[in-house]
């Protein structure tokens, strides 16, 4: 693989059910980056990630990931990414171990390497007092705990995450950044939505915004201010405008 | 509002809850198919009085008094259906504490819980018994047609044993919190429904065959043994049998006694509704620990998916109680097996297509739950193995289990007659292989949760179902017996699946 290769290279994205939810959308991710896509409720980015996850066919464009096109290539794309939505979807009657026990089978990982991972994952994310209890007394943030601790027990590359920290607590929603700004470093690339445009502010190397299924804008958070002309203009702001000359020009 | 207003609203409330869990249930929960549900509902009512016919219409003539013995089967068949009210009527309480999201709204409301839950009682005993009305109309309607208006008073008695069975019901599944606690009632009291469904049918069988040698129960209820047990003509025991044929004093005692069974129920319980609805939520949240000492499996992705399955189908106690069902019917068969040996009977041979059935029952509900009742769709779906992989991997899931559950069965059958050893677990082989593919074909995304209405998904394949499991046993049981008519149903099974296949829906 090229040093200089993208994460993801999305080219003339479209899916349409009703309506165009995404719209010939381009976008490149590049390696080792922290990427946040925001957009205001129906906009397609969720649409968008699914498709790129392979959890949904487009009607037309490319997906690749990591150089791998994952819509003729599906199961090697996979292989490299990890998908966790907004609904943590986990099993009621597994325990968290059961579950990475399962994940880590679904993907082949060697056991000797799953196991001390898996443990390693959920201490962190402080569940350890709820290894080998079972998901069905949990709470919405423990089950979104568990999720992704799955999401990451087969050591992705390309992690892309739906609105992640919906209902997690404070101190919760600082572990998981921070294990997510740990794998960021360790050279894996992120992308997630979010409407909690501070944790983009805070912890996105590149911010990109869609409306009506395109993107809007896209860049560092300096590079967004440039473009709407003030530097001192907060990403909450920019957003909204951004978001309103779309709505008004749509 | 008035506290008499407020129970007046509240009983509207629940009226109107009731008819809407019943037309999404005939509806699949799709609009704008009411008028198709109803009409559907009537044809099958006119439908359903053509067997109803053949089945009780010789009896539309019966006048009192009676000899014993029709009494004994007629207070039997009353019996049979009290004994299903109960099973529906538990199954409906259990709904009410664990599954009705509007508990905590109730409780922190400020009306009086007592007369709420009263409410709730009562709306119980209403489904059940409109539930009972409906199924028994095409058999009242043909005794009415045939023997006179008296027969009218039939679906009195259904009213009344209705009330009962609300009654016992409620008190029986509030004992058992008080007795095993609240994380165990719902798992024993789904199968005590289960086993009181089909106890009372089973227990006859039994019986008949251990008597008489046949699976027939007629046969222990019109026996000589049966009417020496039986009481005396004029004994209390008779009279919900009188009450049917039209005895007015009969039926106003039955009604009476059932209501004054229903406000004892309401008044004692209706209290404890709510103290059973607190420790039922306080539960909901109570830890079930696993194991804590094994390591992780080695193995490939298709062993993690059917591990993953087999833990979660023993883990369900929808699951357990269902199955424990359908081997329950398996019993009889069983134990006439096992005398078989002893006097190698002719009618060993009835077997077969109880359990080819069973077989096709069985691998359908397993199989909606490992294809369609997948709680965690995106993530096998985000998996790297292909889709084909993933859907193998669970219809071997359904196979092993139809395998380990009948395997058995077979084999001691082997012993009693190896061609129909033979014949029985190619009957299994197809059952199961036949409504898994129905499954397959009809699936879709649902939680594991929703297996209770996995029917309403779509009627086609439960009709579809069902044929096909009805036209596999009657083809192996008709393969031992008049071979070239198993080829005529085995070609019209085989057809009617392969319509189901024409008709189901088109994917990806």
């Amino acid at each position: 693989m090229k040093p200089d290769e993208s994460a993801l290279q999305v080219r003339g994205l479209t899916k349409r059910f009703d309506r165009l939810a995404v719209d010939a959308l381009d976008l490149t991710v590049r390696t080792g980056e922290f990427y946040a896509l925001l957009g205001p409720n129906g906009a397609g980015k969720t649409t968008t990630l699914r498709m790129v996850a392979g959890l949904l066919r487009p009607d037309a464009g490319t997906v690749s990931v990591l150089g791998i096109d994952a819509l003729t290539n599906p199961v090697a794309a996979k292989q490299i990414t990890a998908w966790v939505s907004d609904e943590p979807m986990i099993y009621d009657k597994l325990t968290p171990l059961e579950y990475l026990e399962f994940v880590a089978g679904l993907w082949g990982i060697d056991p000797r390497l799953s196991e001390p991972s898996a443990r390693e994952l959920l201490v962190s994310l402080g569940l350890e007092p709820h290894l080998y209890e079972r998901c069905e007394g949990f709470s919405k943030g423990m089950r979104q705990k568990v999720a992704l601790a799955g999401a990451l027990v087969h050591d992705p590359r390309l992690i892309i995450l739906d609105e992640p920290l919906t209902g997690l607590d404070a101190v919760s929603a600082r572990h998981v950044k921070g294990l997510l700004g740990d794998r960021v470093r360790s050279g894996c690339t992120v992308i997630m939505t979010t409407h909690i445009l501070e944790v983009a502010e805070r912890m996105a190397d590149r911010i990109g915004v869609i409306a009506s299924g395109r993107l809007v804008a896209e860049g560092t958070l300096a590079e967004l201010r440039q473009q709407n002309g003030h530097n001192d203009t907060s990403l909450e702001d920019m957003f909204i405008a951004l978001v309103d000359t779309e709505a008004a020009a749509a | 509002m008035s506290s008499a207003a407020a129970l007046t609203w509240f009983a509207r409330h629940e009226i109107r809850l009731a008819w809407r869990e019943w037309l999404a249930m005939m509806t699949a929960g799709r609009k704008g198919r009411k008028r198709a549900a109803i009409v559907g509902l009537i044809v099958f009512a006119a439908i359903m009085h053509l067997p109803a016919y053949a089945v009780i219409g010789r009896f539309a003539d019966l006048q009192a008094p009676l000899d014993k013995s029709t009494l004994i089967v007629i207070t039997a068949t009353i019996l049979l259906a009290w004994a299903l009210m109960l099973s529906q009527a538990i199954e409906s309480v259990t709904r009410v504490f664990y599954a009705r999201a509007d508990l905590d709204l109730i409780m922190s409301s400020p009306v009086k819980l007592a007369n709420v839950f009263s409410v709730r009682i009562a709306a119980i005993a209403l489904s059940v018994i409109a539930m009972a009305l409906l199924l028994s109309t095409p058999f009242v309607d043909v005794l009415v047609i045939g023997g006179g208006l008296r027969w009218f008073a039939a679906y009195g008695v259904v009213v009344a044993i209705g009330l009962s069975a609300a009654a016992v019901a409620i008190a029986v599944t509030i004992a058992l919190f008080h007795l095993i606690g609240p994380s165990r009632t719902r798992l024993v009291a789904q199968i005590l429904a289960a086993i009181v469904g089909a106890g009372f049918v089973i227990a006859l069988q039994i019986a008949a065959i251990l008597s008489y040698g046949t699976l027939s129960r007629f046969a222990v209820l019109t026996s000589d043994v049966a009417a020496g047990f039986a009481p005396d003509i004029e004994s209390l025991v008779w009279w919900p049998a009188r009450a049917a044929l039209g005895d007015g004093e009969a039926l106003l005692f039955l009604l009476a006694g059932g209501l004054l069974l229903l406000g004892a129920v309401m008044a004692i319980f209706s209290a404890r509704f709510a103290d059973t609805v607190v420790r039922v939520s306080v539960t909901a949240s109570q830890v079930r620990r696993g194991n804590s000492v094994r390591t992780f499996r080695a193995g490939s992705r298709q062993q993690a998916l059917r591990w993953k399955e087999f833990v979660l189908v023993r883990r369900d106690p929808w699951l357990v109680s269902q199955t424990l069902m359908q081997l329950l019917y398996l019993v009889p068969p069983a134990l006439m097996l096992w005398r078989s040996f002893a006097d190698s009977s002719a009618a060993i041979v009835l077997i077969t297509p109880v359990i080819v059935m069973a077989a096709g029952q069985l691998a359908g509900g397993l199989a909606w739950l490992t294809i369609s009742g997948e709680d965690a769709a995106d993530l096998v779906a985000t998996a790297p193995l292909p889709p084909s992989r993933v859907t193998r991997a669970k219809i071997e899931v359904v196979l092993i289990s139809i395998g380990v559950i009948f395997a058995p069965l077979i084999v001691a059958l082997i012993f009693a007659s190896p061609v129909q050893a033979a014949v029985t677990a190619s009957g299994v082989i197809i059952a199961a292989a036949s409504a898994t593919a129905i499954q397959l074909w009809f699936r879709v995304q649902a939680r594991r949760s929703q297996f209770r209405r996995r029917q309403t998904s779509s009627r086609l394949a439960t009709f579809a179902e069902a044929f096909s499991s009805i036209g596999w046993a009657a083809t192996a049981a008709l393969a031992l017996s008049i071979p070239v008519a198993a080829l005529v149903t085995g070609l019209m099974t085989a057809g009617i699946l392969a319509a189901t296949w024409k008709i189901s829906p088109r994917r990806e």
